[in-house]
């Protein structure tokens, strides 16, 4: 491939098409569809949820959870691959980025949904005591995003010149926007070694960030003497997690972005592949944190965590448990480890299953301990000794992923989604060799 | 104001003072200018008044300086954060006692504003084994002096008070619950719907220590009734109850009573000879409510009560 085959290809999908404008449009009628759910809920309270006293966290706070979970992946695929020195990964590291910039932007909008009321949202700034974990979280997430942006950025500065200079037919403001975004980029060494310098500063930076995000989020529940989520290994539960969830949302994003932007020179088997064995890397480390989790509470049933652990056994929630582990894990361990199920259109399918899969998870580690507490839940009405999400609720939750969506159509449709100047740095080192 | 004598032009200004009020008689602003020149009058005279203040010392005030004080918000804040000096809030339930009358509730929710399935304290029947019959366990916040939930609040809208109770602030409170998250004894509730006859308490100032006008979205929970602490009487549930379950009082005075017999006993005696517990000692929460046991149990055997779902 020429110089001028790779530049062409990549930035053909930047113009904005009319299919990209009816898929916004769809999105932003969904989102306003969704967003008057949040009016009923501002206006007549959280009561439009199916939360009550004993269950009081519910969609809201397992969606933020997954969030937060699917943002992990920019600092897994960036960072711990880039750093190790995997070239494989070039044409899916701005994905990547873009899926955790999305997520964790709109994890920080979903917390708010959570709310009793979301208009006093200042005294967290006004009033915060840092002893709470959420003002751990709110500045560990603030931070993980804008170290994100800057990942998604800094490399995206000389596909800013190219795009510039190689597509002329652009409208006025997408031209102004890349040179001013560009920094007046030429690539002299100076610049080129400016930002070698801070990719690796900011991919180094964001590892205990992102640890840290995830970390965090699951301490909001690990500080609490509840059974089900007093434990120790919580932490490292929610970060192995995490990494299921990300490299499922990438593979998607993969496909998806290969198909709709004819990618398939750039983004190919050989990413599905690998990304399918980093997928079985990943299951296998839960599926391990799983087994610590559960088995051992399950060996010696304590009184209190046995409710908990009865229901999601063999209770309420066992239909549900048991798709988690055995589909939305084991199943897919076992299937990736044969080739051809790396195939691209196998393994999109398993990964939007482990995706599936994820969420439900994190529901469950979210709702069934609460519904299990020390002191019997009595005296009052039924509706309280369950939970069950309303459609209010259940709208306002298909609202962050429209938003979400319409992160990653936006960036994704703005901004080369391959990167070109690494595509060619890649190409040109190979080359000499 | 000593230094406001001192001032030499005071005379100038005492003039200009009976000038203006002369001149606006007539009008509003005038009765103002004459209200503080009769009160510099009065300063300057030195007629003084001897007071009691609520901490028990005895202070002059000139004459003039005195108005009948109405208690803002403001005021209402800080002393409900501040709490009652010297004091030490406990609460002894006798479980022996309750026969699940209920009368604690009733008056705990109507002093709140609350609903009927809204709890400050709730009775539970409790189900320790399938050998032992079950009894009644009236439960409030234990107010606990390590309390889960006053560490996780992010805004410091609910607190540890000096004087024991955890009580909360709804005007703070940004509703994100992860209170009731960290409470092991479920001791709190939130307001999914507007509260009970929220419109009759509208216009109210916010008292903080009875937490009404309570408020959509936010926290709400047991104060140990800190408005009747204040005034020196029992809590709503501790004196309305028919069966002398309840003893409330001052730890620092080792000395509690009952809300139904009004008598005070020692509260180390009556911890020690009754083999008084805390509930849940493991959790590390240091609760500021005993329960002495239920011994002679009015409840039934599980064999007996199969049809009641709602025992854990």
């Amino acid at each position: 491939m020429t110089e001028n085959k790779i530049i062409q290809d990549l930035l053909q999908s930047v113009k904005l098409s009319k299919g990209f404008y009816a898929w916004m449009t769809f999105l932003t009628i969904s989102l306003f569809v969704c967003l008057y759910a949040y009016y009923l809920q501002l206006t007549t309270g959280l009561g439009v949820t199916g939360l009550r006293d004993y269950i009081s966290w519910g969609l809201y706070i397992a969606n933020f959870v997954f969030f937060v979970a699917s943002s992990l992946v920019g600092m897994l695929i960036s960072s711990i691959l880039g750093l190790s020195g995997q070239k494989w990964i070039t044409p899916i590291v701005r994905i990547a980025e873009i899926i955790a910039v999305a997520f964790a932007a709109v994890a920080g909008l979903v917390i708010v949904s959570d709310m009793g009321r979301p208009e006093k949202l200042a005294n967290v700034f006004l009033y915060g005591r840092f002893q709470s974990p959420i003002l751990w979280d709110v500045t560990v997430v603030t931070t993980y995003v804008i170290i994100s942006l800057l990942l998604f950025y800094t490399p995206l500065i000389p596909d800013l010149t190219i795009a510039y200079k190689n597509r002329t037919d652009l409208p006025k403001w997408q031209k102004g926007l890349y040179k001013i975004l560009s920094l007046n980029w030429v690539g002299n060494l100076e610049q080129v070694q400016l930002q070698k310098k801070a990719i690796g500063i900011l991919l180094v930076l964001v590892i205990p960030v992102a640890m840290a995000i995830h970390t965090v989020t699951s301490w909001l529940f690990a500080v609490t003497p509840r059974s089900g989520w007093s434990s120790t290994i919580l932490g490292p539960y929610f970060v192995t997690g995490a990494f299921v969830t990300g490299v499922a949302s990438v593979i998607i994003a993969m496909y998806i972005f290969q198909k709709i932007y004819s990618l398939k020179e750039y983004i190919y088997d050989i990413h599905f592949d690998k990304m399918g064995k980093l997928l079985v890397l990943v299951c296998l480390i839960y599926l391990y944190f799983n087994i610590n989790e559960f088995l051992i509470p399950g060996y010696r049933m304590p009184k209190h965590e046995a409710a908990h652990l009865h229901s999601l056994f063999s209770g309420s929630h066992s239909i549900m448990f048991w798709f988690v582990q055995i589909v939305g894990l084991i199943l897919p361990i076992i299937l990736l480890i044969f080739k051809p199920f790396r195939k691209p259109f196998p393994i999109t399918l398993i990964a939007i299953i482990v995706f599936i899969g994820a969420w439900f998870k994190r529901y469950l580690i979210v709702i069934s301990p609460q519904e299990h507490p020390f002191l019997p839940i009595q005296n009052v009405p039924e509706n309280f000794t369950y939970y069950v999400p309303t459609i209010t609720e259940i709208a306002i939750t298909i609202a962050s992923f429209v938003l979400v969506l319409m992160i990653i159509s936006v960036l994704s449709k703005v901004f080369p989604i391959i990167p070109i100047h690494e595509t060619l740095t890649e190409r040109n080192k190979q080359n000499e060799k | 104001m000593e230094e406001n004598y001192k001032e030499p032009n005071k005379k100038s200004r005492r003039d200009f003072l009976k000038t203006l009020g002369i001149v606006g008689a007539a009008g509003a602003s005038g009765a103002m200018a004459l209200y503080f020149g009769q009160q510099y009058e009065n300063i300057k005279s030195g007629k003084k008044v001897k007071l009691l203040t609520v901490d028990n010392k005895v202070v002059e005030f000139e004459d003039g300086k005195l108005k009948e004080y109405e208690r803002q918000t403001e005021e209402l804040f800080i002393r409900g954060r501040e709490g009652i000096a010297g004091k030490s809030w406990v609460m002894v339930i006798d479980l022996a006692k309750c026969q699940n009358a209920r009368k604690c509730i009733t008056a705990c929710q109507s002093a709140h504003q609350l609903r009927p399935e809204q709890y400050h304290i709730n009775t539970l029947t409790m189900q320790d084994s399938q050998d032992t019959p079950a009894y009644f366990m009236p439960k409030p916040c234990m107010h606990c002096d390590n309390p889960p939930c006053v560490s996780v609040c992010p805004v410091d809208a609910t607190f540890k008070r000096n004087d024991g109770p955890v009580l909360m602030d709804n005007d703070r409170c940004i509703g994100c619950r992860f209170c009731i998250a960290a409470c092991p004894y479920s001791a709190r509730i939130f307001h999914w719907f507007d509260p009970k006859n929220a419109v009759l308490f509208k216009d109210m100032p916010y008292d903080l220590e009875l937490n009404v006008p309570q408020k959509l979205g936010t926290v709400t929970k047991c104060l140990f009734s800190a408005d009747r602490l204040r005034k020196n009487e029992l809590p709503y549930c501790v004196s309305n109850c028919p069966n002398g379950v309840y003893y409330f009082g001052d730890k620092n005075e080792d000395a509690v009573t009952n809300g139904t017999t009004k008598e005070t006993v020692r509260l180390s005696t009556l911890l020690k000879e009754n083999a008084a517990y805390r509930l849940m000692e493991e959790l590390g929460q240091e609760p500021r409510v005993y329960y002495l046991p239920p011994k002679g149990r009015k409840g039934t055997l599980p064999e007996e009560n199969k049809n009641n779902e709602n025992h854990v």
